[in-house]
């Protein structure tokens, strides 16, 4: 998870991906918890975090003062940071891409067969099943989240099985910025106030998740109890952000597993490599899970070496809120109109961020894919304004 | 770039286009503010007629309504200038903010470049939007397909762009029969509308048209519960609140409709006075807010009334703004008298200039409920509205300085009632009772006469104003 940390948060800076170290406050809101807090320091400077502090309620309040009555006391983390999650793995994609990799979308793997196995010349590639025909490889990385333990069977193995785990998150106005600029974290493992209340990238804050295992895998949707769960622990956490609109509600699935592990597992013979079950984290410790994986690889006989021409980190566009966006660059806009032409308003997109996002290396596939790299529609009028002209730029686009 | 200004208006809707005609014309240097490529506001994408009626004395379409309006402001002499959406305030280098050139100053970013404007007074239009699905917490599945009114009279009207072709409307009032004309333009049946209220309201107007025409059923205290369709929508739960029943409604289209938030967001950078109910920026009978040389009118104070209303606020705050900035330096125009009271208490008017909002100083940033006491509101009385209204505008009457917009108190209500009877009581003193003979219906303004308040004593407490 260190080493996760510590490359991603290298890689932010080289390719412009807006990360924010805001730290965190663990709050304890139960003697019981209170009196944990003295462990989960020592255990946080054994793992090499020592500016951890356990601090009285007087501290916690005044760090955060819009936190409901009832803290305790609490323990500062300094080192957290909240990260755009779209353009990190964005600039993933561009970069693969940059480097050679073709990125398929749309394609499902639904099979596969071992060349050879039917009788052809081939010499143990793999043949992947897809939706948009056959793929051959000679080296496979199953890395299919939520799906990747029905992709291990499809290697014949039998190893562990993924249960969604939904967590649902509300997203407050932006207005409701200033009440919380730090993560606020339960204490682990404790059975009362288990959200975290986290500033967002964007400069709105955030209230969840709630854990629930659910059996359909493709189960976004959020819910009645989910809603009403959050909005219980966050009248409790900080009324007053239960004042402010809510601008967006989410629903992820986190791929939880019947092992506590991360799956890594190497088939050398099969030439298949798995990087499943990664419930949680898994943004912080991709880049770490790349490297052991290269390692892994290297070891299996795959890389052999290393090329000495690859391109640098693509730049990609800033859409954090605490980084100049291109409606503040006086010299952005001399240059380009565009970027002075505001389109959606409440998240002050640009119409010249929206055509680079339309004619970038991978461009989006849909309205929701737009509102991701750009932040256009993200906000508190959720189209009111836009919707129509921002869909109308994007079939322009597609159009021709 | 810097601009320099007598007054900016932020917003060129209906309010902020007939402010800036009417302080253009009585001679002051005026810049209108928009971030849309044309002026006009929510008019421009409504299409049918209705427009008018109060301010012009006459009824047109939104889109002309729009255009007449821009027109007459820039005939005035006002600049209006359009993708110049103003992202905050700069900080101001006019000293005390008592109205003297860059008293306020506003950061904009236009496709020209960004501009820096310092105004000797501000006049705030931004108007007021519907909430989405999200500030609801609808849950289920998020395909599209799921609208505004306005994104959908965007995407109709202004975009010629198609939608479903069933639909479900969330909420029944006039704003939602409105909705209900655009989806039947663009070829789509609306096959329910609900709301939580025991009745649909609906325009006089409307009802013809509404039940009759567009014959839309109506699921009263009903509410929607669930969303369903993980690519396109299609369909919603619906819970009849009375029982607690659920049914499944197929459908392909969803319009959120009504749920009003002023678009606050200036307001409450500048750390104005904000109505909890409404979020507005708190004002008084001037269209005042809790910062000097910072008025603020249209929806923006009463989410939402009809558009000639706000017109009229725009034209109501004209002669404030010109009192203002007369009192803030003596040497501007002289023939811009003090308004007299006509229907508010007069009598307490503390001598010494204390009601004179120019020459005031301090208090100027209010926080949410704080501001109504200090400052600015120093010697304002405020007004209170009790259950079943949710909001009340003007929040606070200044003895002295005249009427409200169009002599009416605006208040909102969360219940229907048939017969309205007012009563006004300050200090736990009844100082009127009234039944008025228009309903309290939620989804719209209810209006009060101004004159139900002349009784109060200028002195006293706040005005409290209930239902009998
Ligand atoms: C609510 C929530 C909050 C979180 N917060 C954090 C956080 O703060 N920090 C953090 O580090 N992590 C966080 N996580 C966890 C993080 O998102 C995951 O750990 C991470 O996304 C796992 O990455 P992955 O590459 O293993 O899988 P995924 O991100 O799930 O990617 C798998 C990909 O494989 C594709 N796929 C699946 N099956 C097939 C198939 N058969 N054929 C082709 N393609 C297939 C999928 O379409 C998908 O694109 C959070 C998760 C949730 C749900
Ligand atoms: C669907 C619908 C149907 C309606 N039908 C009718 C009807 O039939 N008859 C009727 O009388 N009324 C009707 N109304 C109400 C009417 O449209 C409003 O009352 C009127 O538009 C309010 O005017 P306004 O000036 O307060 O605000 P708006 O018209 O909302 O104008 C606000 C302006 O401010 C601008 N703005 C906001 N923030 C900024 C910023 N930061 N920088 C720059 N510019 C900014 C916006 O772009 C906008 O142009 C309807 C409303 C809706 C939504």
């Amino acid at each position: 998870m260190r080493r996760g940390y510590e490359l991603l948060g290298g890689y932010a800076e080289r390719a412009g991906i807006p990360v924010e170290r805001t730290g965190a406050l663990l709050v304890a809101w139960t003697g019981e918890e209170l009196a944990a807090l003295d462990g989960l320091a020592d255990k946080a400077a054994r793992n090499g975090c020592r500016e951890c502090e356990v601090v009285g309620a007087d501290e916690v309040y005044r760090q955060v003062p819009a936190l409901g009555p009832g803290a305790l006391g609490g323990l500062t983390v300094p080192g957290e940071s909240i990260i755009c999650p779209w353009t990190t793995t964005l600039a993933f994609a561009t970069e693969a891409l940059a480097r050679g990799a073709a990125v398929l979308l749309n394609t499902r793997v639904d099979g596969v067969r071992r060349d050879g196995d039917g009788g052809g010349d081939g010499d143990g590639e793999t043949v992947l099943l897809t939706n948009r025909g056959p793929l051959r490889a000679r080296w496979v990385v199953n890395a299919a989240g939520l799906g990747s333990d029905a992709v291990d069977r499809l290697f014949g193995h039998e190893r562990y099985t993924v249960t969604p785990r939904r967590g649902e998150l509300l997203v407050f106005d932006k207005m409701a910025g200033p009440l919380a600029n730090r993560i606020v974290l339960p204490v682990p493992g404790s059975r009362g106030k288990g959200v975290l209340i986290s500033p967002t990238i964007y400069g709105n804050v955030m209230l969840g998740p709630t854990a629930e295992d659910l059996r359909d895998r493709a189960d976004t949707s959020t819910s009645e109890e989910g809603f009403a769960f959050l909005v219980d622990k966050g009248l409790a956490l900080m009324p007053a952000l239960m004042r402010e609109e809510v601008t967006a509600s989410y629903a992820g699935l986190r791929a939880a597993t019947e092992h506590g592990d991360y799956q890594v597992h190497l088939d050398t013979a099969r030439r298949y490599l798995v990087l499943g079950g990664i419930r949680s984290t898994g943004l912080t410790a991709s880049m770490a899970l790349a490297e052991h994986a290269a390692e892994l690889l290297a070891e299996a006989g795959l890389l052999t070496s290393v090329r000495g021409d690859v391109p640098e980190p693509p730049r990609m566009p800033n859409i954090g809120e605490a980084f100049p966006r291109p409606y503040m660059c006086d010299d952005l806009i001399a240059g380009d109109p565009a970027y002075g032409t505001v389109v959606c308003f409440c998240e002050r997109v640009t119409a010249g961020e929206i055509r680079d996002a339309l004619a970038s290396p991978l461009p989006p596939a849909d309205l929701d894919g737009l509102r991701r790299r750009t932040r256009a529609m993200m906000g508190r009028c959720q189209g009111f304004f836009c919707g129509a002209e921002i869909a109308g730029r994007l079939a322009r686009v597609e159009g021709s | 770039m810097r601009l320099t200004t007598d007054v900016a208006v932020v917003g060129g809707g209906p309010s902020g286009l007939t402010a800036a005609a009417g302080l253009a014309a009585a001679g002051l240097r005026v810049l209108v503010l928009d971030r849309e490529r044309e002026a006009g506001g929510i008019p421009r994408h409504s299409p049918h007629t209705g427009y008018g009626l109060r301010d012009l004395r006459t009824v047109m379409t939104g889109p002309a309504y729009a255009r007449l309006l821009a027109n007459r402001a820039l005939e005035a002499g006002a600049r209006v200038r359009t993708s110049a959406m103003v992202t905050g305030w700069a900080s101001a280098t006019g000293g005390d903010g008592a109205g003297g050139e860059g008293a306020h100053a506003l950061d904009v970013t236009t496709p020209e470049g960004r501009l820096r404007v310092d105004a000797r007074a501000v006049v705030l239009a931004t108007g007021a939007r519907e909430r989405p699905r999200a500030a609801r917490m609808v849950p289920g599945d998020r395909p599209p397909g799921v609208l505004t009114t306005g994104q959908l009279q965007n995407v109709v009207h202004l975009h010629h762009g198609s939608v479903g072709t069933r639909a479900v409307v969330v909420g029944a009032e006039p704003v939602s029969w409105s909705a209900a004309l655009t989806l039947r333009a663009a070829g789509c049946r609306t096959v329910l509308m609900t709301t939580e209220h025991a009745r649909a309201e609906s325009y006089a107007a409307f009802s013809v048209p509404g039940r009759a025409v567009l014959r839309v059923p109506v699921a009263t205290v009903t509410r929607v519960v669930r969303i369903n369709g993980r690519d396109a929508v299609e369909s919603v739960e619906v819970e009849d609140l009375r029982t607690g029943e659920r049914r499944t409604v197929p459908c392909d289209t969803v319009v959120f409709t009504g749920g009003w938030i002023p678009d606050n967001e200036l307001a409450r950078a500048a750390g104005l006075a904000i109505d909890p109910g409404s979020r507005s920026p708190v004002v008084d009978n001037t269209l005042a807010t809790s910062r000097p040389g910072v008025f603020a009118v249209g929806n923006l104070v009463h989410p939402v009334d009809t558009a000639d209303v706000a017109a009229l606020d725009g034209r109501h705050v004209v002669r404030h703004v010109l009192a203002y900035l007369a009192a803030a330096s003596p040497a501007a125009s002289r023939t811009v008298d003090r308004p007299a009271g006509r229907d508010l208490p007069d009598a307490a008017r503390p001598s010494g200039g204390a009601t004179s909002s120019g020459t005031r100083t301090g208090g100027e940033h209010g926080d949410a409920g704080g501001g109504e006491t200090g400052g600015m509101f120093a010697g304002a009385i405020p007004l209170r509205a009790e259950a079943p209204f949710r909001w009340v505008s003007p929040g606070l009457v200044r003895p002295g300085a005249g009427a409200p917009p169009r002599h009416r108190i605006l208040l909102w209500a969360d219940e229907h009632r048939a017969v309205a009877r007012v009563v006004v009581a300050q200090d736990g003193r009844e100082i009127a009772r009234r039944v008025l003979p228009w309903p309290v219906s939620p989804g719209r303004v209810f209006r009060v006469p101004s004159s139900l308040l002349s009784g109060a004593d200028p002195r006293g407490g706040p005005i409290v104003i209930s239902l009998g």
